[in-house]
């Protein structure tokens, strides 16, 4: 196999607490390559840390430790933060979960893509706006000229969604860290954004890495899942034996659920297992 | 049977004259007692507004709710809050931060001037399947699943024919959300209540409810039987796009 993209080998994060650190992640280890990988759990078991270790981007007071964090083959841990600051948004896009959050609310939304160019590539300003109305177009948005010229208070949450995507793919990254994208938008327009991302990550040959809490949006989406219980992988699966997981957590997690079209009286709960 | 809610012609209008918008449009519907009518649709539908409206929460710009054939006017009174209690999406906002959950039990039944309040209380943490020793905690000292559990206790704590339910679950994890339906259920069976509930969830609906109405846009487009949901069967195009959308990445299906 070639040289993965992204590789981490046992990852750990941990918190200082009054009787002593503790381990929130507690040794993650995974490759990516040019695929759709979904990392899968509840609040509190780590996948967002996980997300945010690779970009450096972790809260104050936050130890990371790590025996490998590597992008195509650099290791992260001793680039410089002059270097980081390269590598996130032009090696590395990362897109968050609210869009209304992540954008700058007192500049327009072309100019915001502009600036995200402008950071990576040498480009005059016009340039810039040019290639940032391209991507306007490429993610879809109708007449991006006139966008351009929007603040964010004007977008739909659908919309905003899309610039947050513009944005981050406007400097080509190789690949993609998306920190639950679609958990604050409408089943419907959810639909439009992963049919998008789907399409970007496949005629760009992008590798993806899907952080959501969803694991039926999950294994329809994703090409292999790794599920996470307090800081540990538990299970890890291609997306289309998630049916046939084996591990506990799991499986309450998938029979939770409450379904549409298979009702039952009351929904399994689960008992959790300290040792898991 | 006589309906326990009758909702007819309701209109919620927000803003004056020209950008007068209607949040809800002339939307009708009817529950039954003991039944969970369950309120679908994306955000802006205007399924929270018709719950807010009937909380009196939102202003009735024209049609009328009737609970139990007593038409409702444009204030609640003590009655009315003895009847018909909310739960509200976000256990983290619509607890007091800085009171104990037991002030905070004991609060409806201050109001009510209920000589046995604190014997309500007890059975209303029992009832949810909260202990003694949770009485003297802060809300920041209860997981969400907790803190959602002291707000559905203290919308007990009247004994209420009704509870409002405005995305109850949709704060909390799934393993979570399966353990709040189910007290949800139990609730239901045990004390005969009545539920109104409001979820942009289909699974969620689908769960919980016999009969639901689809929103979209401040109208009720749809009315729908669940076992027609579940079948697949929408007559409605906008119910058809919601289903195949939530479907798109959702539950394997049998077969």
């Amino acid at each position: 196999m070639a040289e993965p993209l992204i590789s981490v080998k046992d990852l750990r994060v941990a918190f200082g607490g009054a009787s002593g650190p503790i381990e929130v992640v507690r040794g993650i280890s995974f490759d990516l390559g040019r695929e759709k990988l979904g990392i899968v759990g509840e609040s509190g078991s780590g996948k967002s840390l996980t997300g945010r270790s690779i970009m450096r981007l972790l809260p104050a007071g936050a130890r990371l430790s790590a025996s490998r964090i590597a992008f195509a083959g650099e290791d992260l841990q001793k680039a410089s933060e002059r270097r980081m600051e390269e590598i996130r948004g032009r090696g590395i896009g990362f897109i968050m979960q609210d869009p209304k959050y992540s954008l700058n609310p007192v500049v327009t939304v072309g100019e915001q893509i502009a600036e995200a160019y402008r950071l990576h590539v040498k480009a005059s300003a016009a340039t810039a706006r040019e290639r940032a109305i391209a991507m306007l177009r490429t993610v879809q948005i109708r007449d991006p000229e006139r966008v351009f010229g929007m603040y964010p208070h004007e977008m739909s949450g659908g919309m905003g969604q899309r610039i947050m995507i513009a944005m981050m793919l406007v400097a080509e990254p190789q690949a993609l860290i998306a920190d639950e994208p679609t958990s604050a938008l409408d089943v419907t327009v959810r639909l439009e954004i992963l049919a998008l991302l789907d399409d970007l990550v496949a005629t760009r040959g992008l590798g993806l890495i899907f952080i959501s809490h969803d694991l039926n949006l999950v294994r329809r989406f994703c090409d292999r899942v790794l599920i996470m219980y307090r800081g540990r992988v538990v299970e890890e699966l291609a997306a289309g034996d998630l049916g046939q997981a084996t591990h506990p957590y799991t499986r309450g997690l998938l029979e939770a659920l409450p379904r549409i079209h298979a009702r039952r009286p009351r929904l399994p709960t689960m008992q959790r297992d300290p040792n898991w | 049977m006589a309906a326990l809610i009758e909702v007819e012609g309701l209109v919620v209008r927000y803003g004056e004259d020209a950008d007068a918008r209607r949040a809800v449009d002339d939307v009708s519907f009817s529950v039954q007692p003991g039944e969970t009518f369950g309120l679908v649709g994306e955000s802006g539908s205007g399924k929270s507004t018709i719950l807010r409206a009937i909380a009196g929460l939102a202003p009735i710009s024209a049609g009328t709710v009737h609970l139990g054939g007593v038409p409702l006017g444009t204030t609640r009174d003590a009655a009315f809050c003895r009847r018909c209690q909310m739960v509200f999406q976000d256990p983290y906002g619509s607890l007091h931060p800085r009171q104990t959950i037991w002030s905070q039990l004991m609060e409806p039944a201050r109001i009510h001037r209920l000589a046995d309040g604190e014997a309500r209380a007890t059975r209303a943490l029992e009832a949810v399947g909260l202990g003694a020793v949770h009485r003297w905690r802060y809300p920041h000292q209860l997981s969400g699943g907790q803190r959602q559990r002291v707000a559905i206790a203290r919308a007990l704590m009247l004994d209420p024919e009704i509870l409002l339910l405005d995305e109850p679950t949709s704060a909390l994890d799934v393993s979570v959300q399966a353990e709040i339906l189910n007290l949800l259920s139990d609730l239901r069976d045990r004390r005969g209540l009545t539920f109104l509930l409001v979820s942009h969830d289909l699974g969620v609906i689908a769960h919980m409810c016999a009969r639901s109405a689809v929103m979209a846009g401040g109208v009720l487009v749809e009315e729908i039987a669940t076992d027609d949901l579940a079948a697949g069967i929408a007559r409605h195009p906008y119910t058809a796009k919601l289903l195949q959308a939530s479907d798109a990445y959702g539950e394997d299906r049998p077969g």
